[in-house]
């Protein structure tokens, strides 16, 4: 046996497929659509949310035999609430541009679905390392996503990997654009990180069909 | 041995195997199926989909050879070779080099729409093992005719094989969508690629080819040539007359700009009771109600000329019915029966309110001049919201007669 258990494994292979929290549980999309027109901003806010949710699922993990129930909504905005500060901060300091791109949504990370979510459904029932395991698993599942979207969206709407040209240079028509091809401006907005979302949705579901509900 | 033999023994050859629908499809094309109905009652009327469907296309032929021509004229004219046509009949029009240019530019245009779209449809069908559809006949017609003369073909067959899988086989297929698929290509098309959608460069053969050589450092006059939209948006008069515009002389995407030849396929589409003559009036009247209250701001000096919407909204109101897209959108795409709406009121509804929708958009959001494609995909997302609250009217009405009644 390795480091984790079978049952423990599963709470961070489930997430990423079979129990996907965007494709599946239909959580987040509200930032998927938002950061994803740059793979960098997808990065970043992978890891943000990796990080408020291992850390956010522990601290309330712990705390879950102290809070009254009545009142755990709120201190559960707290828990995350410190913790989009720290990161917000954080990014501030060391990645001022990234920050200003990500703008609001980083501190929107507290509205994000998944993370009261998770603590709802399990860091409330669960013991801190499984907790953590649980949020780890969970972010990644939304990180997997955001990052196949962000590669998309960049690569076809700007010709760029990272912000770096990796079709040619679309001014001077080098690469792909001496031939003739353009950039899609429409993968820039919006609807299409939904269009592109939907399509991730409809290839999971024919590959698995135990996925698609009545 | 004839072609529909072989055909019959092809598509008994691969009956009950994988690529079944395809050979079906390319029979039932050119045949009409052997198989019919054998029991309960039927009435038997002549116009399946496909006659339908056909009847859409001869309506629309007259739209694509006028096209033909037009792309040629505006070509020519714009580089000075040819003097401009005067009436619906003039010489410097109907020529052949005209016709030439027009058949080298609209014709690769037909057939990739119908290529790949055909594609599209007969890969779903053998995936999805049903029969394919008709669906697109009209759809690949219409998509030429709504795209500007010098459309990139790629750019044309990535918009294709996005409008019909994402706008229609999703929702499963033929009479499911929610969206017209035509304009669903154009849409994409528009943002996705804006610079080839609109400015004043695409709507002439060669304007964006001469800018390249320009670019390139040759030694020639740039040419373009704006349609009557743009140049209102910017406040610059129409610039041409009232007759060029209904005859459709004018700069424009390829089939939609002769608003004669669209009234008359509008007639032809009522008196074979294809097209909804409700849907079509209902939107003219919206059209026009939107049109005659701005020209009412405007006479009441509500703005001024300075105001950057002056120039569409000083426009005559019945001018909005000939210029731009309008007129193509209302008898062609608004009348879909698989995305208008289903019920007599609320066909009235949602043509009003195409109408009045394509002519606020095209005056408040120069950057989308052509309103009425926004305007018909917006109320194909309304239109089965309409349909239900006009059929929930009309059950409670009839409940409180009951109720009278019995009481």
């Amino acid at each position: 046996m390795g480091l984790l258990s079978k049952k423990d494994a599963k709470l961070i292979t489930d997430p990423l497929a079979d129990n996907n929290p965007i494709t599946i549980q239909v959580l987040g999309i509200c930032s998927a659509l938002a950061i994803t027109a740059e793979l960098e901003a997808s990065i970043v806010m992978s890891i943000s949310v990796l990080f408020v949710m291992g850390v956010g699922n522990v601290v309330i993990s712990l705390m879950r035999n102290i809070i009254p129930s009545k009142i755990r909504i709120i201190a559960q905005l707290i828990v995350v609430a410190t913790l989009v500060i720290i990161v917000d901060l954080v990014l501030k300091a060391f990645a001022y541009e990234l920050s200003k791109t990500l703008s609001v949504f980083v501190g929107l990370i507290i509205t994000n679905c998944i993370i009261m979510g998770r603590f709802e459904a399990f860091a409330l029932g669960n013991g801190p390392w499984r907790s953590f395991l649980d949020g780890i698993g969970n972010a990644a599942g939304y990180a997997v996503i955001l990052i196949i979207v962000g590669f998309f969206r960049e690569l076809l709407g700007s010709g760029t990997l990272l912000g770096i040209p990796v079709l040619g240079d679309p001014i001077e028509k080098t690469g792909l654009y001496s031939i003739g091809y353009e950039n899609n401006g429409f993968m820039l907005l919006s609807p299409m990180a939904l269009i592109v979302v939907g399509i991730i949705i409809w290839v999971q579901r024919t590959r698995n069909k135990d996925l698609v509900e009545d | 041995m004839g072609l529909k033999s072989n055909l019959h023994n092809l598509k008994e050859k691969y009956k009950g195997t994988k690529m079944a629908p395809a050979f079906n499809a390319i029979h039932t094309f050119l045949y009409l199926p052997n198989e019919t109905t054998h029991n309960g009652t039927h009435i038997k009327v002549a116009d399946d989909l496909k006659r339908t469907m056909n009847t859409v296309i001869m309506a629309l032929v007259p739209c694509l050879i006028f096209g033909m021509f037009n792309a040629g004229y505006q070509h020519y004219k714009a580089l000075g070779e040819i003097e401009a046509a005067s009436g619906f009949l003039s010489a410097s029009f109907w020529t052949v080099d005209n016709l030439i240019v027009g058949l080298w530019q609209v014709l690769p245009l037909v057939i990739v729409s119908y290529g790949v779209g055909l594609a599209v449809e007969f890969i779903f069908a053998v995936i999805k093992g049903h029969e394919v559809e008709e669906g697109y006949l009209v759809t690949g017609m219409l998509v030429p005719l709504i795209v500007p003369v010098d459309t990139p073909l790629w750019m044309l067959a990535v918009a294709v094989v996005f409008g019909v899988v994402i706008g229609k086989e999703v929702f499963g297929g033929t009479g499911m969508n929610i969206l017209n698929p035509a304009l669903t290509i154009r849409a994409f098309l528009f943002f996705a690629y804006p610079t080839w959608m609109s400015g004043d460069k695409v709507w002439v053969h060669g304007a964006v080819e001469r800018d390249q050589m320009i670019a390139a450092g040759e030694n020639l006059d740039a040419i373009s040539g704006e349609t009557i939209l743009g140049s209102l948006a910017q406040n610059r008069g129409a610039g041409y007359e009232v007759m060029d515009m209904f005859y459709g002389i004018i700069p424009g995407s390829v089939g939609e700009t002769s608003t004669l030849l669209i009234l008359l396929a509008g007639l032809f589409l009522v008196f074979t009771k294809i097209g909804s003559w409700r849907i079509m009036l209902s939107s003219v009247i919206g059209a026009l109600v939107m049109g005659l209250i701005f020209n009412a701001v405007v006479s009441s000096e509500w703005i001024t000329e300075s105001s950057k919407f002056y120039g569409l909204m000083s426009t005559e109101f019945w001018h909005h019915l000939l210029i731009g897209g309008f007129a193509f959108g209302t008898v062609f795409m608004a009348t879909d029966p698989v995305t208008a709406s289903q019920t007599n009121k609320g066909k009235w509804i949602y043509g009003f309110l195409v109408g009045f929708i394509s002519i606020m958009i095209r005056v408040f959001n120069p950057a989308y001049p052509e309103g009425v494609m926004l305007a018909i995909l917006l109320m194909n997302v309304f239109a089965p919201t309409i349909d239900h609250y006009v059929v929930q009217g009309n059950v409670k009405r009839r409940m409180k007669r009951l109720k009278v009644k019995t009481a």
